[in-house]
């Protein structure tokens, strides 16, 4: 447990060591705010809630969420830190979860930094305050399932780029599963029941309940399954391919 | 007596290159063991494994008798690892990385501002603890791996090319670290440095194409080569014949290599079984009334042990370089 609060601690500390992590809340908080009022038209809408807010964040995620997970394992390998950690008594589990911890603190930061919308909305009306933090867990939840998805693709590659571009096909994948455009290339070779498996693993089907403010336990046991999956992918590939 | 380090049978196959091919090596406490090779000879693949981070294909390795694959924690803990390049988060002062290793290795509390002090002063990192590692030169960079690896006062320490693009002096400096730290200790190094052998080994291994070609202190490996203990001589031509026939006759000499100049002709008497004939062959010369210009026992140096030792196939022609002990 205290290697995995070292190896967290250090890792988001590493986000605050270089400019990343200041580019990237601004730009988190400014395209939530655009999303919200511009393409949300969150003010239009007369309506004292955060859904139009809510409602972009698997897109926001789809786009900023792979650039805070490609560098998780790519460049322990590029650098070749990678030795040095798996050398101190750390096994591949605790490395794996503390930097995805790591990394979602670091996406709970950028959500807490959101906090003006919420104010806001407060301040124009009164709306109901137990859906938004609802919202909120919600969200964070999705962002913690793109977060594994992102790092399990890191462990694969010395190469960020590639971890990002790959990360983010992954997540685009998963948020359009309950789409046709997804479903389409199964439907005809696969028997019904996968298709309809893999429309269930929709991200977007998942948190449209979310972001109106519907904390349905299924949908929680469907974010954290999909993050320990992915984690466990993670864990296993570094074990295996801790070299080139 | 088992070692502290007591690697067995390790092998390892990249494809169908076999990088390390039934490796054993046993290292008992108060060693320093030289581990050379040519490039590519497997050294940094052989020390991956011993220290856990790759998995061999067959083999064990054990660190004060915890093996590394079954336990590898327990081993861990006994164990510094400074690997090649000397890998550290860029970002990071040198302090705070070191820190973090502390941390990571359980050294808590009181006792870790203490090791972390005593690392930074036996590696001299004194004046660069407040710069991030990434704006370091190279010499002191291997200095943070170094001061990391030996933070928490392991019994074990495997360097990975420790002296590696240093300056002469920051490399006196390793190498004192390391004779001072060896009496309590177990310890690897890797270097294509032969002349480091000399300074701190008191063992040294010659792998080649992954296997282990030769094994001894580094006297017993100059032993090996012909020519240790031959007398090379300089003397005037019109003694050439004369003094050629006496050597030849000498007890102890198995062969006279001769050269023919103009008006100096060298000599060389090659003894058996690499025997100091030196005496003989004064004697014999003062006998036969030959007053050479020159005379020299020769002793070989590492560079040539090695040298013949790893281009053994084409290795016959190619001894005859000598240097004069």
């Amino acid at each position: 447990m205290a290697n995995i609060w070292a190896i967290a601690k250090r890792e988001l500390q590493s986000y605050f060591g270089t400019p990343i992590a200041y580019v990237f809340l601004a730009i988190f908080v400014a395209l939530t705010g655009v999303f919200a009022f511009f393409i949300g038209a969150f003010f239009d809408r007369g309506e004292a809630d955060l859904k139009p807010f809510f409602e972009y964040h698997p897109w926001l995620y789809l786009l900023l969420v792979p650039a805070i997970s490609m560098r998780l394992w790519a460049e322990e390998r590029s650098s070749g830190t990678i030795e040095l950690l798996m050398t101190l008594p750390v096994s591949a589990f605790e490395a794996v979860i503390a930097k995805f911890l790591a990394g979602w603190a670091f996406l709970g930061i950028a959500l807490i930094l959101t906090f003006p919308m919420w104010i806001t909305v407060n301040v124009l009306g009164t709306p109901d305050n137990g859906i938004i933090a609802a919202s909120y867990v919600g969200s964070f939840l999705m962002a913690g399932a793109f977060l594994a998805i992102g790092a399990c693709i890191s462990s694969f590659t010395k190469n960020q780029v590639i971890a990002f571009v790959v990360a983010s096909v992954v997540c685009f994948v998963f948020v359009m599963n309950g789409t046709e455009m997804v479903l389409g290339v199964f439907r005809g070779w696969m028997p019904e029941f996968v298709v309809s498996a893999i429309s269930s693993l929709s991200f977007l089907t998942h948190f449209e309940d979310v972001s109106r403010g519907v904390i349905d336990i299924r949908d929680i046991v469907f974010y954290v399954s999909i993050i320990c999956f992915w984690l466990f992918v993670n864990t296993v590939v570094v074990g295996m391919k801790k070299a080139d | 007596m088992t070692g502290l380090i007591v690697i067995d049978r390790l092998s390892k196959r990249f494809g169908n290159l076999v990088a390390v091919d039934e490796i054993s090596l046993d290292v008992p406490k108060g060693e320093v063991l030289g581990f050379l090779g040519p490039n590519g000879a497997g050294k940094s693949t052989t020390m991956k494994m011993a220290c856990g981070f790759l998995a061999p294909d067959h083999g064990s390795t054990q660190i004060c008798g915890i093996d590394i694959a079954k336990n590898p924690r327990a081993a861990k803990r006994h164990l510094g690892y400074l690997p090649e390049g000397a890998p550290a988060y860029g970002e990071m002062t040198a302090r705070a990385f070191l820190s973090f290793v502390a941390e990571v290795r359980g050294v808590g509390g009181s006792a870790r501002r203490t090791a972390i002090d005593s690392a930074i002063e036996r590696t001299g990192l004194q004046s660069v603890v407040d710069q991030s590692v990434e704006t370091l030169s190279k010499g002191f960079k291997r200095r943070v791996g170094l001061a990391q690896a030996i933070l928490h006062d392991p019994d074990v320490l495997i360097l990975d090319e420790p002296t590696d693009g240093l300056d002469p002096n920051q490399k006196h400096e390793v190498r004192k670290l390391i004779k001072k730290m060896a009496p309590e200790k177990a310890i690897v190094v890797s270097t294509h440095i032969l002349e480091e052998v000399d300074a701190v080994c008191t063992r040294a291994v010659i792998i080649d194409k992954g296997r282990i070609v030769a094994d001894g202190t580094s006297r017993e490996l100059k032993l090996k080569l012909p020519y240790h203990n031959a007398v090379s001589l300089r003397i005037a031509t019109d003694d050439f014949e004369k003094t050629k026939a006496a050597l030849e006759a000498l007890k102890g000499v198995v062969k006279v290599e001769a050269r023919r100049g103009k008006k100096t002709s060298h000599l060389r008497a090659m003894p058996n079984g690499g025997r100091s004939i030196a005496t003989a062959v004064a004697q014999c010369l003062t006998n036969a009334a030959v007053h050479p210009d020159e005379l020299f026992v020769e002793h070989g140096s590492l560079d040539d042990v090695f040298h013949q030792i790893t281009t053994s196939e084409t290795g016959k022609t190619t001894t005859g370089e000598t240097t004069n002990g």
